[in-house]
């Protein structure tokens, strides 16, 4: 039997960047495929030639044995491939049958082609369990909805090869369990999969093979049976990677950050916290675990002292913080430091130069310069000496910020933050983007300052940097503390549970 | 007032508001396919001009409005090359159709008229007379726009592709659909709609072209379709009572109110004006514009 694709000797530049090498990638009919790799791998740049998003400069396409050429992603869709993509491509005022339709509608008049649209997609949740409400509005719907929206358009459209680009970025523990579900029943029926990921644990759980991507070459293929994390992340690094940063027990100390009910309300009214009380000891990292946009950022953003007005109060090292003095500013001088979620919009400048970035909101301590006038020469020294010791590459502080991968901007930040001797630390989404290798690094440097006796509350939405870094985790849902465990005493299921909202009382 | 005066008001009401109904269906085609337009002032007034010059030449008023709609679409076909292809900033390239069209109109009538940038005045078959009820027959052309308007957004492939377009033409993209043709082709009908509004106003409305004689139409019709929040009935609604505002404040002029006295032209001229800022500022509520209107489409890598 022939392979449902075959990937030969593609290559695709953009300027000066090679963005696949000779990529030769063949995947199984009936199999569920992962394609892992760090960002900038190759990956999604692959798939969008796939898809007829790009073109390759050149190389072969064969789908199902047969050479094609996939100029749009109207070939893509004709040769029976269907792409899922990280970013959903859905019309949020539409309602789900309008978005299913969308470029397939059957006929000039929508009326004929939405009544077959509607009995396709009763076949399709009766054949797959992709039940819809097909009127709702799918800006209405949740996120674990919109993706089976984007599955019902790519099978409405009668692909036989469904692409999946990090599916499970956005989704709960248990829409994951849910998706992975569908994800075998669709191979079961001989539908082909190919699931693009960063997450090793995916890839181990559901796929059958798994191609490994590096600066855009591939650099192996493997059954997933005969293969293990560390290998992977090996392959994807080119260098032995520690995926669990070892860190020894250690008793907590005094409490440093104490938040006493605490409600955030937004803008618009809307309470993105409520009541949430819990303290930080030194020498201790608690985790929030959560799915993205349960008031984990509000809550962080708070205690920062970004956001007004915050109800509740805050105790640093025992001391009430008056709100007078809760702004970034004066937080930051008693020693709470912030690394934000998001390096590129509150983290870093990205048009200003690193060194520039690096001093952001400390521009006025006075060894940075004479008076008013900031000491360039000394700037540029005092960053490379730290783009050495956090292993910045490339090691230039005059280089824009904005062209340092993730990783390095990350570690850009979170160098000037640690520099300052925190006393406290919030850390948000400390490797979202970032390489496994710098992930690595950062979660040492977290841990070693933990060990310091630095107290650090962490949010993150990656369950298992919280699990593998927090001494304690606790779980936000709807801008509630549903929960609180020991690291040590609890699992992802039961975390996943406290995520979805099920609280202890409830169980 | 009695019955025959308020008739009046209501006759001239409608008279009025069709230029603003024409360029406000014209901005709801543009806007919902996510391509800003702030030139139909521009493109109607150049379709005024080319349609009173051509039914001039021609002696015909139909000949006039095909000149019409072909400018207004040339000045549409600038504004998306600018903005669909050369992903330009619409707002600019707007504001650039609009000075255009305001200059050209007056050197360009100048030059061939002599007469101040007024065309010569138009009678008989040069102009569109009354074909029903005291009403030419561009009144009806332009209220039938409206139905159409709803129908093929509501209910057809087109429709649906183009709503789709302008909240995320990434979507659309994906299905396989061309954002650029769908963009270039709500432009081109915004087009046709400018021009039969701009002809209206020269060739049916009045006898001639006077220069600069859509005067803020183009505007109130944008102010119109943020009211009507970017749908085909309501805008009928919006435009008309933006034409019952300036048929009574004509009416007004000269009258002495109780209690006030004689109210200054002026004031009673602004009054629309007035209207549209406190509609706008808080009486309609929230209006949200098409999510990708005014955002040049670029694929991501």
């Amino acid at each position: 039997m022939s392979p449902a694709i075959e990937l030969i000797a593609i290559n695709k530049s953009f300027g000066t960047v090679h963005a696949n090498k000779d990529v030769n990638l063949r995947v199984e009919r009936g199999t569920i495929h992962g394609i892992v790799g760090e960002n900038g791998a190759g990956k999604s740049t692959l798939m969008s030639i796939l898809y007829g998003f790009y073109e390759a400069d050149s190389g072969e396409v064969h789908v199902n044995g047969k050479t094609i050429s996939i100029r749009s992603p109207n070939d893509a869709i004709h040769a029976g491939i269907g792409m899922v993509h990280q970013h959903f491509m859905l019309v949020e005022p539409l309602s789900v049958v309008d978005n299913v339709m969308l470029g397939a509608e059957g006929g000039a008049m929508l009326r004929a082609g939405e009544a077959k649209a509607r009995a396709e997609l009763a076949r399709l949740a009766r054949d797959y369990g992709l039940e819809i409400d097909v009127d709702a509005t799918v800006g209405d719907l949740s996120v674990g909805l919109q993706q089976r929206v984007e599955i019902l358009k790519a099978l409405y459209r009668g692909a036989d090869i469904l692409i999946l680009d990090e599916p499970t970025a956005v989704l709960t523990p248990a829409e994951a369990d849910a998706l992975f579900g569908l994800l075998r029943s669709l191979k079961e029926q001989g539908k082909t999969v190919i699931l693009i990921t960063h997450k090793l644990r995916e890839i181990m759980a559901i796929t059958d093979r798994v191609s490994v991507m590096r600066r855009g070459e591939m650099v192996a293929t493997v059954e997933t049976a005969n293969t293990s994390p560390p290998e992977l992340a090996e392959l994807m690094v080119g260098r032995r990677v520690l995926l669990r940063v070892e860190k020894a027990e250690k008793a907590p100390g005094a409490p440093l950050l104490e938040i006493d009910t605490m409600s955030v309300v937004d803008s618009r009214g809307v309470v993105r916290v409520a009541n949430a009380s819990f303290t930080v000891h030194a020498g201790e990292i608690v985790g929030i675990a959560g799915v993205a946009g349960n008031g984990q950022s509000e809550l962080l953003e708070a205690i920062a002292g970004m956001r007004h007005p915050a109800l509740g109060s805050i105790r640093l090292e025992g001391r009430a913080i008056p709100l007078s003095e809760r702004n970034p500013h004066r937080m930051r001088q008693l020693g709470l430091l912030h690394v934000p979620e998001d390096r590129l919009r509150m983290g870093l400048v990205p048009a200003f130069p690193a060194f520039e970035s690096a001093i952001l909101g400390f521009s006025d301590e006075p060894h940075l310069g004479r008076g008013p006038i900031l000491d360039h020469d000394r700037l540029i020294a005092d960053l490379a000496k730290k783009m050495e010791q956090y292993d910045v590459r490339p090691p230039a502080p005059r280089l824009k910020s904005s062209k340092f991968s993730g990783g390095n901007q990350q570690k850009i930040v979170l160098a000037r933050e640690i520099e300052r001797n925190p006393k406290v630390l919030l850390v948000g989404q400390p490797t979202r983007g970032v390489d496994i290798g710098a992930i690595e690094f950062i979660h040492r440097r977290l841990i070693s300052l933990r060990d310091a006796g630095v107290a650090i509350l962490l949010v993150s939405v990656e369950l298992d940097e919280i699990m593998n870094l927090s001494d304690r985790i606790l779980t936000m849902c709807g801008g509630r503390i549903t929960g609180e465990r020991k690291a040590s005493e609890t699992n992802e299921q039961d975390l996943g549970l406290l995520m979805a909202g099920v609280t202890d009382e409830a169980a | 007032m009695d019955l025959s005066s308020l008739v009046t008001v209501f006759d001239s009401a409608l008279r009025l508001s069709i230029p603003l109904l024409a360029a406000c269906l014209a901005g709801l085609w543009s806007e919902r396919s996510g391509v800003v337009d702030i030139g139909l002032e521009g493109k109607m007034l150049v379709a005024a001009f080319a349609a009173a010059a051509a039914a001039y030449a021609f002696g015909s008023a139909w000949i006039g409005l095909i000149a019409g709609i072909g400018a207004s679409v040339v000045f549409g076909l600038i504004h998306g090359f600018a903005s669909i292809s050369q992903r330009g900033n619409q707002i600019v390239s707007g504001v650039a159709i609009n000075m255009l069209a305001a200059g050209l109109t007056a050197i360009v009538g100048n030059a061939w008229y002599a007469q101040g940038g007024r065309t010569p005045p138009l009678e008989g078959v040069q102009r569109f007379g009354d074909a029903l009820f005291g009403h030419s027959a561009l009144v009806y052309i332009v209220l039938l726009a409206v139905p159409l308007t709803w129908f093929v957004l509501g209910r057809t492939r087109f429709g649906l592709r183009l709503r789709a377009v302008g909240e995320n033409p990434a979507a659309v993209d994906t299905a396989g659909i061309s954002v650029t043709g769908l963009r270039y082709t709500a432009v081109i009908i915004g087009g046709v709609l400018c021009g039969i509004g701009g002809t209206y106003l020269s060739v049916g409305q009045s006898a001639g072209f006077l220069p600069n004689m859509t005067a803020g139409k183009g505007f109130i019709a944008l102010a119109a379709l943020i009211f009507a929040k970017w749908r085909a009935w309501p805008a009928l609604g919006a435009c008309f009572l933006f034409g019952l505002l300036d048929a009574i404040a004509i009416r007004l002029q000269g009258i002495s109110l109780p209690g006030i006295g004689e109210v200054p032209v002026q004031a009673i001229q602004a009054l629309p004006y007035l209207m549209t800022v406190i509609l706008l500022a808080g009486v309609i509520g929230k209006a949200i514009p098409p999510r990708a209107a005014g955002v040049p489409y670029v694929k991501e890598r």
